[in-house]
């Protein structure tokens, strides 16, 4: 049975908990550690999408997974050290403490290759990242080696060890997942400055440098604060995904941070509990695909800049643009032919419409009250032809712009007209018309 | 501990090849300022790797390298998708993609490990270098080179020689497009070379190259060969032949230093060899420090150097220059705390120092005077600040109180404007040209 394998998958029968199980956790009623351990999460997840919002907008967002990468050499090394010092080389703080120092000189690589060689960011960030992890990856394979008693408990980073987290670490995590996001409130202003423009921010007064180096401090303290939980390769995870997914829903700075925050928060909480619920679920792995999932449904469902809205903007602009050269050529045939269905045959011949197309512009006009009747005597109103003749009005009107003022050649001009001239709004048109005057560029009158 | 055919040869080669791989389609990652998609793709491939393990039901190298592979092209596919379906700028896009492609696969390996299968992330990460040992391997170097022992060469080495293969057959057939796509895009698909489906088979061959190279060595090396080699040589020339050829030589060279490092250097400290995969991205990386400080054209020191030759002329120059404006006003010696508060706050000392070896200034007790040749090297100086004023004003419209900071620079250039004037715009006059510039220090 070749197909045996994948269908042990299925074999792998999980023990599922109860319903009292799930409430239990959901509600931070199972127990000291796995509470502290999934609120600690929580804030964790919260404190990533909250800061991560300004990694993206400042366009670092791959910057975090080179610092990530590069704390691992910093955990072995203070392994290595604190064994060398007396210490078990257990110790939470110390252990971290390296991982900060060793990300923190890997932001400072960074700088120095962008400041001194050729190379690209994107080239310095793979070559952080990479040396990075392999020098940690060079000094965990020694302490394994050489003193394997503590060689466990450090791979527990790469990929995040929520189980074996104690209620300190996860208080820990907490508060400094709570100072990270206290901090970003109170430099919300100089924050939001800088991440839309910055050159403004420089001019008024903020040290853009001082604010960057900030964001990636913060980035640097969240990495390390859930590196037990999520583990060193999917931090960053948590860092991208809920301020891209928050990105769909809002232009608005304050409201993504928000959005990002839950995002992150809902995601680290729900993966800590199903990682309590359920064996071999690591708690990193769920958190991300659950962000993963929410980033999905954003991509396709948010109203702003989702798939489906921007797909179903864009048919109705060209449902209306369609109407809208019917009408401006029923309007052109001056022998006033206001018989919709010969208008419509003629437009869709001259402008090459798909068949389908037909029947919907014909109800669209309907809808819109340019055309009334039915079936075989179907007319299009007054209504209709006056919307041909603004529409008509609008592209001479573009095109004495383009050919009087904009000096383009008149027999270039109808193209770019045809396109423009159904966007055209009430003040433009009056801003053209003003401009035109000014340059004393005969104005085109409403076509009687 | 030394060589030895049955613990070295293998993984040895091994790890050559893969970083010839690497190395060599790189250059056009990073010239293309594509090198994150190498980690994207060899994050990604993870999934691929269970899903295809679990339909195959064996680590048969053809079932993971399929599997691999497409989920190498379905995250570069994703990743445009999510990039222009949703505007989201690259770098976040590639976070997204591979980050919830690598959750993914830990899950499913979380879920494998159930049946105690051999695969787990970690070997996914740096590699099995180390279980390419060849137990019944001959002594000599003669027995290694029979034909018979081809038969024990592991697949992984096949695979890798042959993807070897393809990737310099690709680049030998499409070097001229790639190099024009690599720096031109637009004009290569104005040309015909559609720079787009370039970018879809470079795509395709990183996703081969990462397969056929991560089950040996890792995906943490073949990110750092897919960077640091071409990054490098990058550094060392300006031109993509040589780039490439550099970029070889320097991924030879971190594999064999980098399985050095590892597993013979701490074997003289009486220690445990370490992963030499990881030793190998240090030695990459080490190799680009290198690069960046010494390269003769670009490096940190080269230019150092260069600041600091152009600011001692700039310095002789300027001091030059003052002691002809004190002649001008009738002094023939400068006291040296004099000289030193015109051109503070750079000392002066050493500019004296060295033209007084050449012959262009002469001491009397404290004062400093200019000597018959150092005469005509100060007006060559003063003659090209007086040109440059009178151009700014004259051909570039400058106010004759404006230009005086912008020819102080333009005099060090070497270079007059094509004007000639008996006085510059504040009157003064504009020296003759002696022999011109022939006779300046430094040129």
């Amino acid at each position: 049975m070749i197909d045996a394998p994948l269908a042990s998958l299925g074999q792998v029968v999980d023990q599922w908990p109860t319903v009292a199980e799930v409430i239990a956790v959901l509600t931070l009623r199972s127990g000291f550690n796995t509470t502290v351990v999934t609120i600690g999460t929580t804030l964790f997840g919260l404190a990533a999408g909250v800061i991560g919002v300004f990694a993206l907008l400042r366009k670092r967002a791959m910057v975090t997974d080179a610092l990530s990468h590069a704390t691992l050499p910093g955990i072995g090394l203070a392994f290595v050290i604190a064994v060398a010092l007396g210490e078990t080389g257990k110790s939470l703080p110390i252990l971290l403490l390296g991982a900060a120092v060793t990300a923190a000189v890997g932001a400072a690589c960074l700088q120095a290759i962008l400041r001194y060689t050729r190379l690209h960011e994107d080239a310095a960030i793979g070559i952080v990242l990479s040396v990075g992890f392999g020098a940690g990856i060079v000094v965990l394979s020694y302490v394994q080696a050489n003193m394997p008693a503590g060689a466990a408990g450090l791979k527990g980073f790469i990929y995040g060890q929520t189980a074996a987290m104690g209620a300190r670490d996860a208080v820990f995590m907490g508060v400094t997942a709570v100072i990270s996001i206290l901090i970003v409130v109170a430099m919300l202003k100089e924050l939001s400055l800088v991440s839309f423009n910055d050159a403004f921010a420089r001019v008024g007064g903020i040290r853009v440098g001082l604010v960057d180096f900030g964001v990636m401090v913060l980035v640097v303290v969240v990495t390390v604060a859930g590196l037990q939980a999520v583990g060193l390769l999917l931090v960053v995870a948590m860092l991208i995904i809920p301020p891209v997914a928050a990105r769909f829903w809002t232009e608005r700075l304050w409201l993504m941070v928000v959005l990002a925050g839950v995002i992150g928060g809902m995601s680290g909480y729900l993966g800590a509990s199903v990682s309590a619920l359920l064996p071999r679920k690591p708690a990193g792995a769920v958190s991300v695909l659950l962000a993963g999932a929410i980033f999905a449904l954003s991509l396709l469902f948010a109203p702003a800049r989702g798939v489906i809205a921007a797909a179903v903007r864009r048919v109705r602009l060209r449902i209306q643009i369609a109407a809208d050269h019917a009408l401006e050529s029923a309007f052109e045939s001056r022998d006033a032919e206001s018989d919709l269905a010969v208008v419509l045959q003629r437009v869709a011949a001259q402008r090459g419409w798909p068949r389908w197309l037909t029947p919907i512009i014909r109800s669209a006009l309907r809808r819109r009250g340019f055309a009334h009747g039915s079936g075989a005597a179907i007319l299009i109103t007054g209504a209709g032809l006056e919307r041909g003749a603004e529409v008509c009005r609008n592209h001479a009107l573009w095109t004495q712009y383009l050919v009087g003022y904009a000096d383009v050649a008149t027999n270039h001009v109808d193209w770019s007209v045809d396109q423009v001239e159904h966007v055209l709004s009430g003040q433009l048109i009056a801003e053209l018309e003003g401009e035109l005057i000014a340059k004393g560029i005969a104005v085109p009158r409403v076509p009687a | 501990m030394s060589f030895s055919y049955a613990q070295d040869l293998f993984p040895l080669t091994a790890a050559v090849l893969a970083a010839l791989v690497c190395g060599i389609l790189g250059n056009f990652l990073v010239l293309r300022r594509l090198s994150l998609m190498g980690d994207a793709i060899s994050h990604s491939v993870l999934p691929g790797l269970v899903v295809a393990f679990l339909i195959a039901g064996s680590r048969s190298t053809g079932a993971m390298l399929v599997g691999a592979t497409l989920a190498g092209i379905a995250t570069v596919a994703l990743v445009e998708l999510v990039k222009r379906l949703g505007r989201v700028e690259p770098g976040a896009a590639m976070g997204v993609v591979f980050s919830i492609l690598f959750a993914t696969g830990v899950l499913l390996i979380e879920r494998a490990s159930v049946r105690q299968v051999d695969l787990d992330a970690d070997c996914v990460l740096h590699g099995q270098l180390e279980t390419l040992a060849w137990y019944d391997a001959p002594a000599t170097l003669a027995g290694v080179l029979d034909m018979q022992t081809l038969a024990a060469v592991p697949v992984q080495i096949t695979t890798l020689a042959a993807t070897l293969m393809l990737v310099v057959i690709c680049t030998v057939v499409l070097f001229k497009e790639l190099r024009l796509a690599a720096f031109d895009g637009a004009l290569s698909t104005s040309l015909g070379f559609h720079a787009g489906a370039l970018h879809v088979v470079l795509m395709v061959l990183v996703a081969i190259a990462t397969v056929a190279s991560f089950e040996a060595v890792g995906s943490i090396l073949v990110i750092a060969m897919l960077i640091c080699p071409a990054a490098t040589a990058r550094l060392l020339t300006d031109r993509l032949g040589t780039q490439i050829a550099v970029s070889v030589g320097v991924a030879i060279a971190s594999a064999v230093g980098g399985y050095v490092g590892a597993t013979l250097v701490p074997g003289v400290f009486g220690l445990d060899s370490v992963n030499a995969a990881g030793s190998m991205t240090v030695v990459a990386g080490g190799l680009l420090l290198a690069a960046a400080v010494l390269s003769p054209s670009r490096g940190v020191l080269a230019a150092g150097l260069r600041r600091r030759q152009v600011a001692k002329r700039v310095l002789v120059d300027d001091m030059l220059a003052a002691l002809y404006r004190q002649r001008e006003r009738g002094e023939q010696g400068v006291p040296i705390a004099r000289l030193q508060s015109i051109l503070a706050p750079r000392p002066v000392n050493p500019a004296i120092a060295s033209t007084a070896r050449e012959g262009l200034v002469e001491r009397a007790g404290d004062d400093i005077a200019l000597t018959a040749t150092g005469e005509q090297a100060a007006a060559a100086v003063i003659r090209s600040h007086r040109l440059w004023e009178t151009y700014l004003v004259e051909e570039a419209g400058l106010a004759s109180d404006h230009v005086h900071t912008t020819a102080a620079q333009l005099e060090h250039v070497g270079i007059n404007p094509p004007i000639d004037a008996a006085r510059d715009p504040h009157g003064k006059p504009v020296p003759r040209a002696a022999a011109e510039d022939s006779t300046r220090p430094g040129r």
